[in-house]
């Protein structure tokens, strides 16, 4: 059965242009089908019976320590790798049946991984061409990601953040349903970190798939709308952010309010466990199990002051942690 | 803004409407990726006048003896073709055209390109095939014009002493062709041991030593080893530039042209097949 969607004129826009059937997020098909993924480069389990879907019109995060899979595992998904049990589709066929790629993903995965010696025009011209794109695309996507002034320098002079964008160009040359990341913003300075966050939300607002693996849980907080989280190969969360960051933590929303006693009573009734910390006169409470906008609302209805209410943001950093903390591939001091 | 009506409602947004999949576009790219490194024209300039120019040298060397030699020696023809495809050139020739084949495919694999083309182009063969056509192309080109330039430019200097040799002797047009397709045999053959082996260093030494060193391992004294020697596109060149017939019997085996024609076509194939099998079973 052909499951992939229909082809449509006006997805031949350039990616400003509104991908025009962006369904509610959670109620949509996956795009991309990981079902029981294994790969063994022989005693050596790098990717162990991993399944997860993930949907279009969101960002993903796909979180692990360094040497967890994902690389393995994206590799796999876009056909690199072969892998030794289970399947990896993309819009319900492996990637690999198609022969030519761009039109149906765009992938970065090692913004390092271009020829030194070829202009970045250059670059995109070849790979633009394989895939009968026309021309005028590669300077389309290189204004896209900032790089219209470097269009004839060498890529070797390049700087990793300058290579990253070469490579989310790469990506987007062939305005793609799904796009995947590897680590794309390592290298980046502050402002290319901004843009990038941005950008992949946008792409995600189109109605596209973007699947954004990453070690470092601080790149996701702003960025992704749901997590894949893998550690030694295997699954270890897959699910929301909010419901991920409120896993697995004792500090999820501090409230200052000098009603403390009234609040603390109906954020218990709502479910959530509550700890005053802080000092006399400046009393603080640390609520659990209940978001900072379902805390706000609460405290609203019950007519009770507050005067803080702050997400901890090391609490998503923190449930990482403590969920990966088994799974760590490389750890300092602790000879395995 | 485009307003899109009568969408149905597949919750992801659909590829753009893809044309077929052209094996041309493939061949372009490869030309572009060609073209595109700056240190392709100057290889290519210089080994064509290296060549080119080792003809001439080797025709002038000939032309200033001439008085010296035997009565024997100054018969026409008799280093004609080899002045016109001497050996420092063309093994050189060899040299260059297989290391920039093995090249061709060694840069992706080393600097990690290639799976940005693979996910670009994930039938992974036809990249390999657009690869060793435009190798095939631009070295049969090359080859060609290098050869004639070279037959040319000798065979004027040679008019001198009328010793030179016919364009329109058969032998001369075999001589002719082979020279002009030893390089993109070489350059398949190169191709070919890229895409197995992956590594730089690895592969330029292995191409090198495969074409130039492996031949003269192999001594033409016995039937076994002599078959090996002329199962090599070295040797195959070597006979197919001689203008004379090799008399049997004195106690050396000499390679058949038609051996020496079916080695010539037998090493790019076996290696581009060969690179075909690989590049779809393993992992990039």
């Amino acid at each position: 059965m052909d499951v992939r969607p229909r082809a449509n004129p006006a997805a031949r826009l350039p990616p400003t242009a509104q991908c025009p059937h962006r369904g509610p997020p959670g109620r949509v098909a996956p795009v991309i089908e990981v079902n029981e993924l294994t790969k063994r480069y022989g005693s050596k389990t790098a990717v162990d019976h991993l399944s997860f879907t993930v949907r279009p019109g969101q960002v993903t995060g796909f979180l692990g320590p360094n040497g967890a899979g994902k690389t393995t595992t994206l590799r796999m998904v876009l056909g690199l790798d072969a892998p030794t049990g289970g399947t990896a589709t993309v819009s319900g066929v492996p990637f690999r049946t198609h022969p030519r790629g761009l039109r149906h993903v765009g992938a970065l995965l090692d913004a390092t991984q271009v020829h030194g010696g070829r202009s970045a025009f250059a670059h995109l011209s070849a790979l633009a061409r394989s895939n009968g794109i026309p021309p005028r695309r590669v300077t389309e996507v290189l204004e896209e990601v900032g790089l219209a002034e470097a269009v004839t320098r060498r890529i070797g002079g390049f700087s990793l953040g300058m290579k990253q964008r070469l490579g989310i160009a790469t990506a987007l040359l062939g305005d793609p349903p799904v796009l995947m990341f590897d680590e794309p913003i390592n290298g980046m300075d502050p402002d290319g970190v901004l843009w990038a966050r941005r950008f992949f939300r946008r792409l995600a607002a189109e109605g596209r798939t973007v699947f954004l693996s990453s070690h470092l849980m601080s790149e996701m907080e702003n960025t992704a709308d749901r997590l894949v989280v893998i550690g030694r190969g295997r699954l270890l969360a897959a699910e929301s952010v909010r419901d991920f960051a409120a896993r697995g933590t004792r500090l999820a929303v501090v409230v200052g309010t000098p009603q403390a006693a009234e609040l603390t009573a109906v954020l218990t009734a709502a479910g959530a466990s509550v700890e005053p910390e802080g000092s006399a006169g400046a009393e603080r409470l640390a609520v659990t199990g209940l978001p900072a906008d379902r805390i706000g609302a609460l405290a609203h209805e019950n007519r009770i002051a507050l005067n803080e209410l702050t997400t901890r943001t090391a609490s998503l950093e923190q449930a990482f942690m403590e969920l990966t903390a088994d799974s760590v591939e490389y750890q300092a001091g602790h000879p395995r | 803004m485009t307003t899109l009506t009568a969408v149905p409602p597949t919750g992801a947004a659909a590829p753009a409407a893809e044309p077929p999949a052209r094996f041309p576009d493939l061949f372009a790219a490869e030309w572009i990726k060609m073209r595109s490194l700056r240190s392709t024209p100057w290889a290519l300039a210089f080994t064509t006048l290296f060549v080119i120019g080792s003809a001439a040298v080797a025709a002038l060397s000939d032309y200033h003896n001439q008085p010296h030699y035997s009565a024997l020696g100054q018969r026409p023809h008799l280093f004609a073709l080899g002045d016109a495809f001497p050996p420092a050139g063309y093994l050189t020739l060899m040299l260059v055209a297989g290391s920039i084949g093995a090249i061709t495919a060694v840069s992706e694999y080393s600097s990690g390109l290639i799976r940005t083309t693979t996910v670009a182009v994930p039938a992974r063969g036809s990249v390999v095939l657009a690869k060793a056509g435009v190798l095939a192309a631009v070295w049969t080109l090359l080859g060609t014009v290098i050869a004639a330039a070279s037959f040319a430019l000798s065979q004027t200097v040679l008019d001198g002493w009328h010793v030179s040799f016919p364009i329109t002797h058969p032998h001369a047009l075999q001589a002719l062709a082979a020279s002009a397709l030893l390089a993109p045999a070489c350059a398949l053959v190169g191709l070919g041991l890229g895409v197995l082996i992956r590594h730089s260093a690895a592969t330029v030494v292995t191409t090198a030593f495969t074409l130039l060193m492996l031949p003269p391992i192999f001594s033409s004294g016995s039937r076994w080893s002599a078959d090996i020697r002329h199962a090599m596109v070295q040797s195959a060149w070597g006979r197919l530039i001689q203008d004379w017939d090799p008399s049997p019997g004195d106690g050396f085996f000499s390679p058949t042209v038609t051996g020496s024609w079916v080695t010539y076509v037998a090493w790019p194939l076996v290696a581009v097949v060969l690179a075909l099998v690989v590049v779809r079973r393993r992992d990039v």
